[in-house]
């Protein structure tokens, strides 16, 4: 009995940790997607994330200085990627897989050339590191209960604000909202300033937080699953919380189901268990969730004469 | 100044120029508004109305002139600074939020505070006082895309009132709407007009101008070619001065010389992807020597019938007999086996299913038909006779610039229509199903392509009409079928019905 509880609580514990960085991801990928811009660089934005807040945490020592480079570097990409598609109006797709690929190849090259360690920050240790809060080395550092903040945060901005509702409205209907005397590009623009703020805490959590360090490609698609948790929540706060939480819950599950023999089956191959929220992703999203309604206007480029 | 005019002016336009690329738009119209009245301004399409329209409500600067709202000069440099003159506009295409509710659309952009719990209730005791006021009425928390697209222009209307405008644009507001709602419409703005709201009306259709304006102004080609008080006018005259010569809509037509059935629908029935039932027991007979046409608000059926007429889609039940081939859900046809069999369509939606916009006039000319001789031989294109066959048509049915090479699209809508009709009818077809001859096409050419359909019905094709504008179905038929709900709920003769009568048929009220 006890030995089940244990089994139970560490595996509602890793999912915590698995799961913060995808809500937090996924949080701010919500306000980009409901603004109408399709944000495919989510995966990149936490990518260089981690790299910068890992980086700035072990030259400065500090963490939190970790934290704040992780959200500069995270919207700094997310304004390259509103120049492409808001002003430029270019494909955002194209230009979240550019951005994508240059953070994937920027990370590695820049901590090759300020580290020398193959592409990898030095290991961070003691307050380069974002501590736990209350339990003991459980990993419950702020960005954890920032994550669980997040959802019912970013519910009521979009539900019950002025901004939550001219966002909504941008996503569904500009011409709409360009009729109402209010700005298209800037609504946009604040948007894609808060998701990067949400994916800039993402990747800080991932090298700073729950790893002691950056690695290379260490989102390993967690962007794109925190896409997928958006649309297999319907674009709404709450389920897509659920979604990541699911995603979570596969993940943890994974970490523990390792080397355990299945009765008849024999052990379960290690690949398999670590593909099981990729291919979730694809089975939920091939058909199982109905019909998701995306916002209407997401992915077309906001043109005044028409 | 003040003294000098008899009644004050809300707006007046001086010298305004605007050219978009080398199209010169508007061409120095000077314009006065008057104030607590309806003023229309007609014209064809690209006539300028709806550019100068939107110069006026700030979404394009002119390149020159001035604006003067009660007397003082402005800016106008946006939508916003539009609506702090008290200028509203309800678009042609509906400015609303689908998933919103009626008062989350009507509040957005004038919420009132960051928080919206405080506007949206204030915005529910303002949506009273107006729906009082001016009769109004709609269901705050129903979501727009539930709602009928007359009650969605409401919103429109009530949204502008929200913002306190008092000097209201309407875009082309009756195109969407069924007769009883135009009406209804009309009866808004006249009580708008009894409580010095200053209504500008922009619309084609002569009839309303007539119906419902104080005042109206022609435009043609960018420039203002007359202004009138509607009493002093009429019909006839608008129209001579909207074309630029005079215009014979009617049409004389000798009595249909019937012949075998060419066609013929038994309990048609279709139901789309989304499980909602299009067509519903449809069954219809088309003769030779007939133009038989189909009324109705869009949306219900007409689509689907002529796509299932036409061969694009196969129905679900019931079956079809064209020229002798019998066409159900277990042996659908397809559109170039009925090409084969002879019936030719001429679809709808002109842009997207009559031709392809990024082609050159030749190659819209021989859609369809580009596997036969002439234009093919050992599956190559033999250009220049595609090239000829299109400048023949070009001269024969008067499409301009005679240009075959030159882009689909850079036509004008009469004269894509018109290339598209001439590509069907050219071969004499033995059916031909039309949706919406006339749209989008300027008054000119609606007086052209309505004679090549009545020549086709009068060298014994069996002619199928589906169009939204009533006067057109009542001009051409000799029979009139009318849809609802993908239901045929009414036959009538032309001659026997008038445009209530048929409105009230379209609106299902008769519907058994």
């Amino acid at each position: 009995m006890d030995e089940a509880l244990t089994f139970f609580l560490l595996t509602l514990a890793s999912m915590a940790r698995v799961a913060t960085p995808l809500v937090l991801c996924a949080m701010g990928g919500l306000f980009a997607e409901k603004s109408g811009i399709v944000d495919i660089g989510l995966e990149g934005k936490m990518l260089m994330a981690a790299f910068f807040a890992a980086a700035s945490a072990a030259v400065t020592g500090s963490a939190w200085a970790g934290v704040g480079a992780a959200i500069l570097a995270a919207v700094a990409l997310a304004v390259l990627h509103g120049l492409a598609c808001i002003t430029y109006r270019g494909n955002q797709v194209v230009s979240g897989v550019a951005i994508n690929i240059l953070a994937a190849g920027l990370t590695v090259v820049l901590g090759t050339a300020w580290f020398a360690r193959g592409g990898q920050t030095p290991p961070l240790t003691g307050s380069q590191r974002l501590p736990s809060l209350f339990l003991p080395n459980a990993g419950d550092n702020i960005l954890v209960y920032a994550a669980l903040l997040s959802v019912p945060l970013t519910w009521w901005i979009v539900e019950r604000t002025r901004f939550g509702l001219r966002l909504r409205a941008v996503g569904e209907m500009p011409f709409a909202v360009d009729a109402a005397g209010i700005s298209v590009a800037w609504l946009r623009y604040r948007a894609m300033l808060i998701c990067g703020l949400f994916a800039g805490l993402a990747g800080a959590y991932l090298s700073i937080g729950q790893n002691a360090g950056f690695s290379r490609d260490m989102t390993a698609g967690q962007g794109f699953i925190a896409l997928a948790a958006i649309i297999f929540g319907k674009w709404r706060p709450l389920p897509t919380f659920g979604a990541c939480l699911i995603f979570g819950l596969l993940d943890a599950m994974a970490i523990r189901l390792q080397g355990v023999r299945v009765p008849g089956l024999g052990e379960v191959p290690v690949q398999l268990i670590l593909a099981m929220p990729y291919l979730l992703a694809v089975f939920l999203l091939a058909g199982f969730i109905g019909r998701a309604v995306a916002p209407k206007a997401s992915g077309v480029p906001y043109v005044k004469e028409h | 100044m003040q003294a000098l005019t008899p009644t004050a002016a809300a707006i007046e336009l001086r010298e305004i120029e605007k050219s978009f690329g080398t199209v010169h738009a508007v061409r120095g119209v000077s314009l006065r508004i008057e104030k607590g009245a309806i003023t229309g301004i007609v014209g064809e399409n690209g006539a300028g109305k709806s550019t100068l329209m939107s110069i006026l409500y700030g979404l394009y600067r002119a390149d020159a002139g001035e604006i003067r709202v009660d007397g003082r000069p402005v800016a106008m440099a946006s939508s916003r600074e539009a609506l702090g003159h008290g200028i509203g506009m309800v678009h042609q295409h509906f400015m609303l939020v689908d998933t919103f509710t009626v008062l989350e659309n009507l509040v957005l952009g004038a919420e009132g505070g960051p928080l919206l719990a405080g506007g949206l209730e204030a915005a529910r005791a303002e949506l009273a006082r107006l729906a009082r006021e001016y009769g109004l009425s709609v269901d705050p928390d129903a979501r727009i895309a539930d709602l009928s697209v007359g009650e969605q222009q409401r919103v429109e209307i009530l949204k502008v009132l929200f913002r306190g405008a008092r000097i209201l644009i309407l875009d082309e507001p009756s195109a969407v709407l069924t007769p009883q709602e135009t009406d209804r419409l009309f009866g808004v703005l006249a009580s708008l007009r009894e409580r010095g709201v200053t209504v500008v009306l922009i619309t084609h259709k002569l009839r309303e101008i007539v119906a419902v304006t104080d005042h109206v102004c022609v435009m043609r080609r960018g420039r203002v070619v007359a202004e009138r008080r509607t009493a002093d006018t009429n019909v006839e005259e608008l129209a001579e001065l909207m074309v630029g010569r005079k215009v014979r809509l009617d049409l004389d037509k000798i009595p249909p010389r019937l012949g075998e059935v060419l066609l013929r629908a038994e309990h048609l029935s279709l139901v789309d992807g989304r499980g909602v039932r299009r067509l519903d027991d449809v069954g219809i007979e088309l003769r030779a020597g007939e133009i038989v046409g189909i009324a109705g608000v869009s949306g219900n059926g007409q689509s689907e019938l002529l796509q299932v007429l036409s061969g694009i889609r196969a129905p679900d039940g019931g079956r079809l007999t064209v020229c002798g081939r019998v066409i159900d859900a277990d042996h659908p046809g397809d559109p170039a086996e009925m090409r084969d069999l002879g019936v030719a369509h001429v679809p709808e939606d002109r842009l997207r299913q009559g031709m392809v916009a990024a082609f050159e006039a030749s190659e819209t000319s021989i859609l369809g038909y580009q596997g036969r001789a002439p234009f093919t031989s050992y599956y190559l294109l033999d250009g220049p006779a595609v090239v000829a066959h299109c400048a023949d048509l070009m001269e024969r049915y008067d499409v301009r610039p005679r240009l075959p090479t030159l882009g689909s699209s850079l036509f004008s809508g009469g004269n894509q229509q018109k290339l598209v009709l001439a590509r069907e009818i050219a071969r004499q077809p033995r059916v031909l199903l039309v949706g919406q001859p006339t749209r989008g096409v300027d008054i000119g050419a609606i007086e052209f392509i309505r004679r090549e359909l009545v020549k086709a019905r009068d060298a014994g094709c069996a002619v199928l009409v589906v169009s939204v504008e009533l006067e057109e179905i009542l001009s051409l038929s000799d029979r009139i079928l009318v849809m609802f709900a993908g239901r045929i709920v009414g036959e009538v003769e032309p001659g026997e019905t008038n445009e209530p009568a048929l409105g009230l048929l379209m609106a299902g009220a008769a519907a058994a």
